[in-house]
């Protein structure tokens, strides 16, 4: 039973990892843009298909895929700013109706150039950390959570110590004071997309050999990220990373102790719940729209 | 000429098009195929779910969640039908109300949200609604969903015998159907429920100052909008006679919101206009050329495309065109 525990301790750990390295991200457009990038599972399904494309297809190293996966979903990122949230950022609502058009877009152009069926991709490594009976992690899985770890810090540290990021952080409170002040909006919400869609990328990247590659495994992941927002407050990063370290504790111990269904319709009624007793979030101060 | 007959001859004009509109309406099955027959039944219960979807709209909510109230409703007629051997019309009744049952419970805890959020919530809990439909085999037969759910009676009138089978019956009537539902939904926008709704989307914080129930009002405009999606609902699974969770997930929900903001949805006519154009390019092109399973990829270029380009719908072009024909029109009568 305490061996148990522990497993599930870590596993919870793991999803917590990644489920806020993509939450971050949304949140942070989210801030920035004042838009919910609905497409969002699908930028973390490119890149998951960079690691198929680069590592399987082109058998190149694992860590040039993951590189490929981060700068080639990043510069999607761009692209989504500059034809779509770009032309439409007077109306938020038809920015997230646009990504909802671009999450089919490219959901069918995955099916089209990979197929539907599940791509299988041979872990980097497989080796495994013992701790004791019963507990153990999978060094691929350990790599996720440092480099969730690493990249989250970096933002902070750059968010908070360098011009760039105060300049972000400007623009997400206020934008109108933020270009009164010489800030271009622009910039800052094409740095914000680049950040965001990188995030989602590499995650997408990382975890490539860990979960089942096919292009719809975004869906659960935009479910995932949406609970994890919303419960955590939806302007605020510092809230989506605890809120990811809640829902993947609750999720990975109902999974374990239940099943896999009841877990999800837990998590979501988690989030329901949350908006009934506390619209702004666990951790969010800011005014529902 | 006297003045009765200046009123007839009014009459007529006004009628005239609704004259022709249902000869075309009843005349279009005998031209088509057999799949063509289909699709058209598909179509006509697709207008019910999307005018029904407008109504929400009205009141400035968007809604993730209308395709999974017409799963409700196609659920719950199915199981009444099945299990309860409930006659099918009223099964299909039933449906309809059980979807206006649901609406009104989620209602309250969406309803405490605007926008996005609404948006998102209304997600999450079709996401619920379709989990629970997976995990709990019966009585919702899980991934498989609900098989062999009964169809429509036949109907012997004398000499001729309907059999609902065939789908220029059925046909026939889901369009009774959906008049009666697009009738219903004109009377209600039309009627001083209309208007307060029109205050609520434009001028909520205003309107509530004035007394306007804001809240209620919203609610009373999801359960409308979840009555006629579930009616939709309860229509289809007695056609195809197969209901299961992945029928009602979010790519479907997806064409539901293209059809609506490519047609347009300030008047009645603009969302029945993207379901009706984008189903006809969608058969005569992606099927006549073999490329169906491209039917994603054209929903979402399609999608952002009209956001970016024609933000108000067709029905703006249709108006726009009024406008001109009227101006038009104006300008001859000066003339003269």
């Amino acid at each position: 039973m305490y061996e148990l525990l522990l497993q599930t301790l870590l596993n919870a750990t793991y999803a917590a990892s990644h489920i806020a390295l993509v939450a971050v991200g949304l949140v942070l457009i989210f801030g920035v843009m004042g838009v919910i990038n609905f497409a969002h599972g699908e930028l973390y399904m490119l890149g998951a298909y960079a690691v198929v494309a680069v590592h399987v297809g082109a058998q190149q190293s694992f860590l040039m895929a993951v590189a490929a996966g981060l700068i080639f979903v990043a510069l999607m990122g761009l692209l989504m700013e500059r034809a779509l949230f770009r032309p439409l950022r007077d109306n938020p609502l038809s920015g997230l109706v646009a990504s909802i058009g671009l999450l089919l877009v490219l959901q069918a152009l995955a099916a089209i150039f990979f197929g539907v069926r599940m791509e299988h991709i041979p872990p980097v490594t497989r080796e495994v950390l013992r701790f004791s009976e019963g507990v153990s992690l999978p060094l691929q899985r350990l790599f996720v959570i440092l480099a969730a770890l690493f990249l989250l810090v970096g933002l902070y540290l750059f968010l908070k110590h360098t011009r760039f990021g105060w300049a972000l952080r400007a623009s997400a409170e206020d934008r109108e004071a933020a270009r009164l002040q010489g800030i271009s909006v622009t910039r800052i919400a094409q740095m914000a997309m680049l950040i965001g869609a990188g995030l989602a990328g590499i995650a997408g990247a990382l975890t490539a050999p860990l979960v089942r590659v096919y292009p719809y495994m975004g869906h659960s992941v935009i479910v995932t990220a949406f609970i994890v927002i919303i419960v955590g407050g939806v302007g605020s990063l510092e809230g989506a990373v605890l809120a990811a370290i809640v829902y993947a504790f609750v999720h990975t111990f109902v999974t374990t102790f239940l099943d896999g269904v009841i877990a999800d319709i837990v998590g979501l009624l988690m989030m329901l719940l949350v908006l009934v007793i506390r619209p702004t979030g666990l951790f969010g101060a800011r005014e529902r729209a | 000429m006297p003045e009765s007959a200046t009123a007839a001859l009014f009459s007529v004009r006004r009628w005239l098009p609704w004259a022709a509109l249902v000869a075309l309406l009843v005349a279009l099955p005998f031209f088509l195929t057999y799949s063509q027959k289909e699709i058209l039944v598909f179509t006509t219960i697709n207008v019910i779910l999307v005018v029904g979807y407008r109504h929400l709209t009205l009141t400035g909510e968007w809604s993730l969640g209308h395709v999974v109230m017409m799963g409700c409703g196609a659920y719950a007629s199915a199981l009444a039908a099945k299990y309860a051997s409930v006659p099918v019309p009223l099964a299909i009744l039933f449906g309809g109300a059980a979807a206006a049952a649901v609406g009104w419970l989620l209602s309250w805890p969406l309803l405490r949200m605007k926008g996005f959020y609404f948006l998102i919530g209304s997600f999450a809990a079709g996401e619920v609604i379709r989990l629970l439909w997976k995990r709990f085999r019966d009585p919702f037969g899980g991934a498989k969903g609900i098989k062999r759910i009964p169809g429509l009676e036949e109907v012997q009138f004398g000499p001729l015998r309907i059999d609902f089978f065939d789908p220029v019956a059925y046909y026939f009537f889901a369009l009774t159907v959906a008049a009666a539902c697009i009738w219903l939904l004109w009377r209600m926008e039309h009627s001083p429920l209309g208007a307060l709704y029109h205050a609520v989307h434009w001028g909520d914080d205003l309107a509530r100052s004035v007394g306007v129930p804001a809240r209620k009002l919203r609610r009373r405009a999801m359960v409308t909008a979840s009555f006629f999606a579930g009616t939709a609902g309860a229509l289809l699974a007695h056609y195809v006679g197969t209901v299961n969770p992945t029928r009602f997930n979010v790519e479907e929900m997806v064409y539901v919101l293209t059809w609506a903001i490519v047609g347009g949805v300030t008047t009645l006519y603009g969302p029945i206009l993207g379901v009706v154009s984008l189903t006809l390019v969608n058969e005569i092109m992606l099927r006549g050329l073999g490329l169906d399973q491209w039917r994603p990829l054209f929903y979402g270029v399609v999608l952002i495309l009209s956001v970016l380009f024609l933000p108000r719908g067709l029905e703006s072009l249709v108006l726009q065109a009024r406008a001109h024909l009227a101006q038009l029109l104006a300008r001859h009568q000066g003339e003269r």
